[in-house]
């Protein structure tokens, strides 16, 4: 028998059974869809973090009091504005150690308030951060050292509170505390839905001022050159735990950072993309069944083939065409789906979507395999069948 | 015909079945030999044997013990799909509740035999329009079996069987679901291919009329030949 008059066989007996096939089919197109949108959404969103992180700029290492691993709690810091000129010694350049310190405050004028994060900063965080101005100035080093009450904005902050109002100039209410506008970041948009030009920056000394504190929560170093980063992380480190005796410090990297989130998002994406594979699972067991009805419905049409001359891999390769028929079509359905409703959410939702090309390629791959591992069964059976036996039944 | 290989040749054939344990010999040792162009009647009761006989010379079956050589192969020594191409080449069937695919056109169903030989699609055609005239269906192509009386069907199973040019047709209580009007007609398809073609035709029965048609009547009781 031909492998084409194989497949007409099959294609005939699948249209013939138009409603029950579709159903069949369905499963299969369900466990595909939900793979494709499931892996988009997960590849979308690592591919928008990994942008955010490396937007930050390069070379930066970011050193944080205790142990930096997944899961670990955040530990109550202990540094402290001095170790900026410890960190500046171990680079060899001050102007290169930019500090962090942030708590969420109310920021507006008169009634139009908002709920930001407030960052007190020093000078240099241009110097390490890829953070661009839109208009104005940036924080000084004289605004630090005498603690000057001066913030700039980003640029949803500004749309909040000043409206169509040139901010540069103003009076901005910080926790209650009347702060002089000096500058504008520039917009950087959002992710996930989340706003990311909503910050506040204020010096580091008016901050702790403000918040109540005598620490810093972390900082940042820009290594010169990017072979410099390895050395100065262990140096960085070292130069911490020699002062504060006992105390564990952590240097990392945007590398080890994208690392750990991108761990964090695989994992996410296999857990969701498992639950998916599950619906594919019990699609393939559809398949299964219905082909088994199938043969048994056309025991007699079996037998009758045998008799005319058909062999057992004849009849063995009509079934398992069927099968893998219902399932490659099914497939391709679920990939159209997968695809169409990955594109949707990422144009009417905040979530990104990234279609892979080999996201859509394994799932035609695996509904394929789906079809003849649960089509080899109740094909094996139809071929076996005793022509004898086949013809007697009603 | 004598000198040409026998269309069928069988030598103390037995087949037993197992049921529930126990053995149950349904053919206890049977002899026969049928020409080319031989029009042959089994006949016998229910039960007497016949129909393993018929599966046995149509080689959907293999004998338990005995040799029984179809269209001059000794069907012991065939593997199944040897046994099937056998089928394919050597044996037309013509069942009782003709075996018709519903869904299918009469040509396409007179073609069946074929796809299993690789034959392609246009010339499976041809040959198939050309086995529907031969039993004066050459007007009826497209039809569907529900769209076909009993006698039509029959017919087209006639068609069917001889597409393939076998060397040996079996024919299964032909008649057995048609009036006596169609019944003569299908019979008298079947006798003419016997003097056209040189085809053996056994048709088993148990018809007298129907039998009483045949060259030799070869009567079944109890598993062995009278």
């Amino acid at each position: 028998m031909r492998a084409s008059e194989a497949f007409r066989v099959a294609l005939g007996a699948l249209v013939a059974n138009r409603l029950r096939s579709a159903l069949t089919m369905l499963g299969v197109v369900i466990g595909v869809a939900a793979v494709v949108v499931l892996v988009a959404l997960g590849s979308g969103a690592k591919q928008e973090v990994e942008q955010q992180v490396e937007g930050l700029g390069s070379n930066i290492i970011i050193v944080v009091p205790g142990k930096f691993e997944l899961g670990s709690a955040p530990s109550i810091s202990r540094l402290t504005l001095d170790d900026v000129d410890l960190l500046g010694r171990v680079v060899g350049d001050p102007r290169r150690v930019a500090v962090s310190i942030a708590s969420g405050e109310n920021v507006g004028v008169g009634r139009r308030q908002t709920f930001v994060t407030v960052n007190g900063v020093n000078e240099n965080v241009p110097n390490v951060f890829d953070r661009p101005l839109a208009r104005g100035d940036y924080i000084t080093a004289s605004d630090v050292d005498t603690r000057r009450r001066v913030a700039v904005l980003g640029s949803t902050v500004v749309r909040r509170v000043f409206g169509d109002v040139d901010p540069l100039g103003r009076q901005v209410s910080i926790a209650g505390v009347r702060f002089r506008v000096i500058g504008v970041f520039a917009p950087v948009g959002s992710t996930f839905g989340v706003d990311r030009d909503t910050e506040v920056h204020i010096p580091v000394t008016a901050a702790q001022r403000l918040f109540g504190v005598d620490r810093i929560d972390a900082l940042a170093v820009k290594a010169p050159r990017a072979d410099d980063v390895e050395p100065l992380q262990k140096k960085l480190t070292a130069a911490l735990q020699d002062k504060y005796d006992g105390e564990q410090f952590s240097a990392v990297t945007q590398t080890q950072i994208l690392g750990t989130i991108g761990r964090i998002l695989g994992l996410l994406t296999l857990v969701l993309s498992a639950i998916a594979a599950i619906s594919l699972l019990v699609g393939g067991v559809g398949v299964s069944n219905i082909m088994l009805v199938s043969v048994r419905e056309r025991t007699r049409e079996i037998g009758l083939r045998k008799a005319l001359g058909a062999r057992q891999r004849d009849i063995l390769l009509q079934f398992l065409i069927e099968a893998v028929l219902l399932c490659v079509v099914g497939g391709v359905i679920g990939i159209a789906l997968g695809v169409g409703s990955s594109l949707l959410v990422a144009a009417v939702t905040p979530l990104p979507a990234v279609i892979a090309w080999w996201s859509p390629a394994l799932a035609f791959a695996v509904s394929a395999a789906v079809g003849i591992f649960f089509g080899v069964a109740p094909a094996r059976r139809a071929g076996r069948l005793d022509p004898v036996e086949a013809l007697r039944t009603e | 015909m004598t000198d040409a290989v026998p269309a069928v040749e069988a030598v103390d054939v037995r087949r037993s079945y197992q049921l529930d344990g126990v053995s149950v010999e349904a053919l206890r040792g049977v002899s026969l030999r049928i020409d080319p162009g031989e029009y042959v009647a089994i006949v016998g009761p229910s039960g007497s044997g016949k129909s393993t006989l018929m599966h046995l010379l149509g080689c959907l079956d293999r004998p338990t013990s005995g040799v029984l050589e179809v269209g001059g192969r000794d069907v012991a020594t065939l593997a199944d799909g040897e046994l099937a191409e056998l089928r394919n080449h050597t044996i037309g069937f013509v069942f009782q509740s003709f075996q018709l695919l519903g869904r299918t056109s009469a040509v396409d169903n007179v073609g069946l035999p074929l796809v299993y030989r690789g034959v392609r699609r246009a010339e499976r055609r041809d040959r198939a329009e050309a086995a529907l005239t031969a039993v004066g269906l050459g007007h009826r192509l497209e039809h569907r079996p529900g769209q076909l009386s009993g006698g039509e069907q029959q017919r087209v199973a006639i068609a069917r069987a001889l597409v393939g040019e076998p060397s040996l047709l079996l024919a299964d209580e032909p008649t057995g679901n048609l009036d006596t009007r169609s019944g003569s007609e299908v019979m008298a398809i079947l006798e003419g291919l016997v003097v056209d073609r040189g085809v053996a035709v056994v048709v088993v029965t148990h018809d007298p009329e129907v039998a009483g048609l045949a060259h030799r009547r070869i009567r079944v009781r109890d598993g062995l030949l009278e």
